[in-house]
């Protein structure tokens, strides 16, 4: 199984080759890519020193250009593809159809794999972005369930990718459009959710508030950690309880389920946080080296040694991490 | 005489659109559905969306039941489609939409990739707002495809529809969601059986017991947004009956009505008198708003937050 990590900036993207990554994924420094933070992304000297690090120590480097454009900003995507591909990257990861079209007309040669935005839950879905554009690689929603990611794996035309460890959306990537609805952006339309120029923190007799463009998404009593307000993470009322109503602020670890997903043909593990620090990139990617390579060896025998589980829990959002959808009874 | 012109021109260039009632997104009785869609009968909409789009755990009405309503509507002189699943998981699933797709009497609405697929190529198909057409060269990717007809992702603005109008592939046509509470996200996870602290394999159907979708609050008690089982929806209704002229100046195809519990009827027949002239906008408007639930939204059409209502916020500039 190929070991897939997060690349924010160039020095993550050492720290994931270093650390034994396989491949890093990286975006420029604009909406094209669903990680469209401030500070964040590789301008042109930036990704040419990455990919030529990289490349040198074995790696391969593929660049997300995963939202989808309307037509007023259609020329940013398709600079970004060409940009891309003249840079050298090792894959483009594409949600939208079109820009996959213009892709794979532009540049027969490049190889395309689906984005876990293009939300593609099942082999008849896959199929239609083989069949058309020749992907040669697609990465899974996280709503699918252990089961369910071993039938889409058995009937794919293409190997997957999964999510592995990271920050959990509770909704269908590319088909969330919370954000956009309270600020008027969106992952699909911007390359953010809960965009930061639409927080505030308040302090207030009643605790800290945490505003989304006025709507209030959390209210913390002193001593209570207040993380960032993305919307789906917020505590709300529904018949009368107030809580989490939709998703606690908890991440993704699926560790323990390595040789599981190894044995239902996954390809690759992809690791989430593109917007954390250098340090969780070679922390996370150290962990998840030496788990793979561990369940290669002997898949029978492995087991999440504790260590690693520790490491993984101090660096995840919320200190806890759950199996996510893959574990059934989350669902 | 320059009015006259205009007038002329009007009349002859006038595109008006026909109106859809979407898909049911709650889950109710199946006496209530048939109710319902007995009553629909009698209404002016042209085209009916009929079938499960939301979970597939709701089976009260099982296929032939949808179809027994499809052939009801059908001979009252509306065009029926066949909608299906948004968010694929168990095989058993996509064996339904397979049957779905293959179906040769009705057209069928393609929500999730899987349906494109299995239809492109084969036969004329329809996408709903959850299929991710937000440009052209996508546009015309499908329509090589086989796509008929699209709905405009909910998200999406005049602005980007008018650009779209400009090199619309031909024979084509375009529906915009009009009016009802919005489709926004999709999970795995039920939220409905997670508020009564129910698993999802075990929910009860619990879904039942809110046909208009259980209200989500904000810790200060403003309706935030609607918790539908795996379907997030907002609060507020979205109401474009203001843009009316808008869709006839882009020639849209089609405005699509989404069904709630209460005087779907009377909107749509609102919708029709003010697309045909028979009552005023500001009659429609008043009317209206007595049938939005949790306020009204049109945000996304105007290319701001989509919770927005902008004519409240031109109300309060003046």
């Amino acid at each position: 199984m190929e070991l897939v990590c997060p690349a924010g900036n160039l020095p993550s993207l050492k720290a994931a080759v270093d650390n034994g990554a396989n491949a890093v994924y990286m975006g420029f420094k604009d909406d094209t890519n669903a990680r469209h933070f401030a500070g964040l992304n590789f301008d042109d000297k930036r990704a040419q020193e990455g990919i030529r690090y990289a490349h040198d120590h074995g790696a391969k480097v593929f660049a997300a250009i995963n939202t989808y454009p309307q037509n007023s900003g259609w020329s940013r995507w398709q600079q970004s593809v060409d940009h891309a591909a003249e840079l050298g990257v090792d894959a483009l990861i594409l949600a939208d159809i079109g820009v996959m079209d213009y892709a794979c007309h532009r540049w027969p040669e490049l190889r395309l794999h689906l984005s876990v935005q293009g939300s593609a839950t099942s082999a008849e879905a896959i199929n239609f972005y083989f069949q058309n554009f020749g992907i040669q690689r697609v990465v899974l929603p996280r709503v699918l369930s252990l089961k369910q990611v071993k039938q889409v794996a058995e009937s794919s035309p293409v190997p997957i990718e999964v999510f592995g460890f990271g920050s959990l959306c509770v909704m269908v990537e590319g088909r969330c459009l919370l954000s956009s609805y309270v600020t008027g952006r969106s992952p699909n339309t911007f390359g953010a959710c809960s965009p930061a120029n639409a927080v505030s923190w308040n302090e207030t007799p009643e605790g800290l508030e945490t505003r989304l463009n006025n709507i209030l998404i959390d209210r913390h009593a002193a001593g209570e950690s207040a993380g960032y307000p993305t919307l789906c993470k917020g505590r709300f009322n529904v018949s009368g309880n107030t809580y989490y109503a939709i998703e606690e602020p908890t991440s993704l670890n699926t560790l323990e389920l390595l040789p599981e997903l190894q044995s239902v043909g996954v390809a690759a593990i992809k690791i989430e946080g593109r917007q954390r620090s250098p340090a969780y990139v070679a922390q996370v990617t150290q962990v998840w080296r030496a788990a793979i390579d561990a369940c290669t060896q002997d898949p029978v025998h492995y087991k999440a040694q504790s260590s690693w589980l520790e490491t993984l829990e101090k660096v995840s959002e919320g200190s806890q991490t759950t199996l996510g959808a893959y574990h059934r009874p989350w669902q | 005489m320059w009015q006259y012109d205009t007038e002329i021109k009007s009349t002859i260039m006038r595109h008006l659109p026909k109106l859809s009632l979407g898909p049911l997104l709650y889950y109710w009785t199946r006496e209530n559905v048939f109710r319902f869609y007995e009553s629909i009968a009698d209404t002016p909409v042209d085209i009916v969306y009929l079938g499960e789009t939301v979970c597939s755990k709701r089976r009260l009405l099982r296929p032939e039941a949808w179809l027994q309503l499809a052939g009801l509507l059908q001979e009252a002189g509306k065009e029926v489609v066949l909608s299906t699943l948004t968010l694929l998981e168990a095989n058993s699933e996509l064996s339904s939409l397979r049957k779905i797709c293959n179906n040769d009497q009705y057209m069928v609405e393609a929500n999730d990739m899987a349906a494109v697929q299995m239809m492109s190529g084969q036969k004329p198909f329809v996408t709903g707002p959850s299929v991710n057409i937000y440009n052209s060269r996508t546009l015309d990717v499908l329509a090589r495809c086989g796509l008929k007809r699209w709905t405009l992702p909910v998200e999406l603005s005049k602005e980007t529809l008018t650009s779209m109008h400009q090199n619309r592939p031909a024979g084509v046509e375009t529906e915009v969601f009009v009016f009802g509470r919005l489709p926004l996200a999709y999970s795995a996870r039920c939220f409905t059986a997670r508020a009564h602290n129910l698993p999802k394999d075990d929910c009860q159907y619990r879904c039942l017991d809110y046909p208009d979708g259980l209200m989500l609050r904000t810790r200060e008690d403003e309706s935030f947004l609607v918790l539908n089982g795996i379907q997030t929806q907002s609060a507020k209704t979205q109401n474009l009956i203001r843009d009316i002229n808008d869709f006839i100046d882009l020639k849209v195809d089609v405005l699509r009505i989404s069904p709630q519990s209460k005087n779907t009827e009377r909107i749509i027949d609102v919708f029709y008198e003010c697309v045909h002239g028979k009552i005023t906008g500001s009659d429609a408007e008043k009317e209206l708003q007595q049938y939005t639930l949790s306020g009204e939204c049109d945000g996304y059409w105007h290319g701001t937050a989509g919770m927005d209502n902008t004519s409240m916020k031109a109300l309060a500039k003046n």
